[in-house]
């Protein structure tokens, strides 16, 4: 069978890695991601490598975007070492940008890429990003551009024109079938991120990457600030060490009325 | 009027929906008595009448059901369609729904289509005027507290923010149905086949009374015969953490954390596992936590209520060989 050349457009979030010690920034508008670095959610990561294999599966092309800092440039090349091969940035501080405005400047960008006859069929997102944590720049994106949208989607793959996408619902296992153009938003568990080789990374280095500036400016996050939750002062029970602890433990499994 | 979107299972509004209706009890109340209304979609797993019930004893005044061929299969957007009509018949001032995967999804195309604001996993609300809520963010480790000045105000709320509880005073309980027409455009994305999911150990974790989780701890693939013992030994589910799913140990449906499920089980049996952020976001919710860890200052076992310090390997065929012994 054979398909349609497909431009994929992939939307990424450089993001604090969070898988430390949370710290805030002083403005209380931001985390702090001085002392941890920073990354793409796991989310994006799958995203990028369906992107990439779409791409591949139809002759078509993966090209990576994201809204943020100069500096999210190094999360774009991440994605152009591992098979994306044109990126955009658009500048702008992220954490002004409320999810709205967001997907106002996604839209723009697939707008003006269409118009220079660069369509991208397929949009793929993270189903919600590490930080704001929003779980809705996708889906206000397919309403922007009048398409349809499939959330939480694990495997997505093109037939016919059309985008088969799976997704683990309440009933069990659930697929969509969509024409194209779509949007999809994508979450961990489908497919497997590929690490990038030193050929890709080199690659990478030589792309020239799109700058833009915002098209507007934005209505914002509606965030008052941020705030750490009290550290709660550990409460814990030690029932015993090694085997030996094994009767107390079942003694409060017959507590807690776990056992019958 | 707060509109509240409810996910029914064959026995009634489940629990996360009945914990949201519990918060829009406490807005209703700070807010001066407004009406709580539940709106349901589609054909429901339960008799309706039972569901209106049930969510009387919860104090909702009305129950909306939309039910015609557009909510045969399920959609993001075919929802929202229904949910808006009858937040445009009723003039709902706030919809709401738990923050599960469907409610965000629904809430989002509600908000989207209303050109308003949306708030994801909302745990408290600060103030009225203006309406001001806090939420969940960097996978529950940080607290946002955000202004929703839009009508209607739109939220989810976050699993096990308050516990679900009926209200003094019951409401009407009412059903009113509805066949709203939904635009072609909303019923292009829809579930076209489903699969009830293969039945292993992790089948319903996210529901289980009891979740027996695994970390690196288990030390390989092959380390999961005891930890699975015990599972069954407690009826319960099997859950992992990242480093499992990453490692290749497990598949990736049995993850728990932020990328994963969040679980919210009577009991929480986690064997090591350190308790990174990623983890915890997914398994913060669950009543009692037992940790088993060789490492005494793990994250997990300074947040747990109880603990064991040793290896898994060691404690749990200890506990799954006592269980054994007391039942005979």
């Amino acid at each position: 069978m054979t398909e349609a050349l497909t431009g994929v457009l992939v939307c990424v979030k450089r993001v604090v890695d969070s898988s430390g010690e949370v710290v805030l920034a002083e403005d209380g508008q931001s985390v702090d991601g001085r002392y941890a670095g920073y990354t793409v959610s796991n989310h994006e990561e799958c995203a990028v490598e369906i992107a990439v294999q779409a791409a591949a599966a139809t002759g078509g092309t993966a090209t990576v975007l994201t809204l943020g800092e100069p500096e999210a440039v190094e999360q774009l090349r991440s994605a152009l070492a591992v098979g994306c091969t044109a990126a955009t940035l658009v500048e702008a501080d992220p954490s002004s940008y409320g999810p709205t405005d967001v997907a106002r400047e996604i839209a723009a960008v697939v707008r003006d890429h269409e118009a220079a006859g660069r369509p991208h069929d397929l949009v793929l997102l993270g189903n919600d990003a590490a930080d704001s944590g929003d779980f809705q720049v996708g889906i206000r994106l397919a309403y922007e551009l009048g398409r349809p949208v499939v959330n939480g989607a694990a495997v997505v793959r093109l037939e016919d024109g059309q985008v088969v996408a799976e997704v683990a619902g309440p009933d069990g296992h659930e697929t969509y079938r969509v024409p194209l153009p779509a949007v999809v938003t994508v979450l961990e568990g489908g497919v497997e991120p590929r690490y990038p080789t030193v050929p890709g990374r080199m690659k990478a280095k030589k792309v020239e990457i799109e700058q833009r500036t915002p098209t507007a400016e934005p209505t914002g996050p509606k965030r008052v600030r941020l705030l750490l939750p009290p550290p709660q002062p550990s409460q814990v029970e030690v029932l015993g060490k090694g085997a030996d602890a094994a009767p107390a433990v079942v003694d409060l499994f017959e507590r807690i009325g776990v056992l019958r | 009027m707060i509109l509240v979107l409810v996910e029914v299972d064959a026995d009634g509004a489940v629990e996360v929906s009945r914990e949201t209706i519990t918060f829009a009890r406490g807005l209703s109340h700070a807010g001066g008595g407004v009406p709580v209304d539940a709106v349901v979609v589609g054909d429901l797993p339960c008799a309706p009448e039972k569901l209106a019930e049930q969510l009387a004893s919860y104090g909702v005044r009305d129950v909306h059901h939309a039910t015609g061929e557009p909510f045969s299969a399920y959609g993001g957007a075919s929802w929202a369609s229904a949910v808006q009509s009858v937040r445009d018949a009723t003039g709902a001032v706030v919809v709401t729904a738990a923050g599960t995967p469907r409610g965000m999804e629904v809430l989002a195309h509600v908000a989207a289509r209303a050109g308003v604001a949306m708030a994801a996993n909302v745990v408290s609300f600060d103030g009225l005027a203006p309406f001001t809520v806090r939420r969940q963010v960097v996978g529950g480790s940080v607290l946002e507290e955000m202004v929703l000045d839009e009508r209607p105000a739109v939220f989810t709320v976050a699993g096990h923010a308050v516990e679900a509880e009926p209200a003094a005073a019951p409401g009407n309980g009412r059903l009113v149905g509805a066949t709203p027409e939904v635009a072609e455009a909303d019923l292009v994305a829809r579930v076209v086949s489903s699969e009830p999911p293969a039945p292993d150990l992790s089948g319903d974790l996210t529901s289980a009374k009891v979740v027996v989780g695994a970390g690196r701890g288990a030390g390989s693939a092959e380390g999961f015969a005891e930890l699975m013992e015990l599972t069954e030994l407690l009826d319960g589910a099997l859950g992992v953490s990242r480093v499992v799913t990453s490692l290749g140990w497990r598949p990736h449906h049995e993850q728990i954390g932020q990328t994963g499920s969040r679980i919210s089980p009577d009991l929480y049996v986690a064997c090591g596992i350190s308790g990174a952020i990623q983890h915890w976001a997914g398994c913060s919710s669950s009543k009692t936590i037992l940790a088993i860890n060789t490492d005494a200052e793990a994250p997990m076992v300074a947040k747990a209520h109880y603990a064991v310090i040793g290896d898994l390997h060691e404690v749990v065929p200890a506990i799954n060989a006592e269980i054994r012994r007391r039942r005979g």
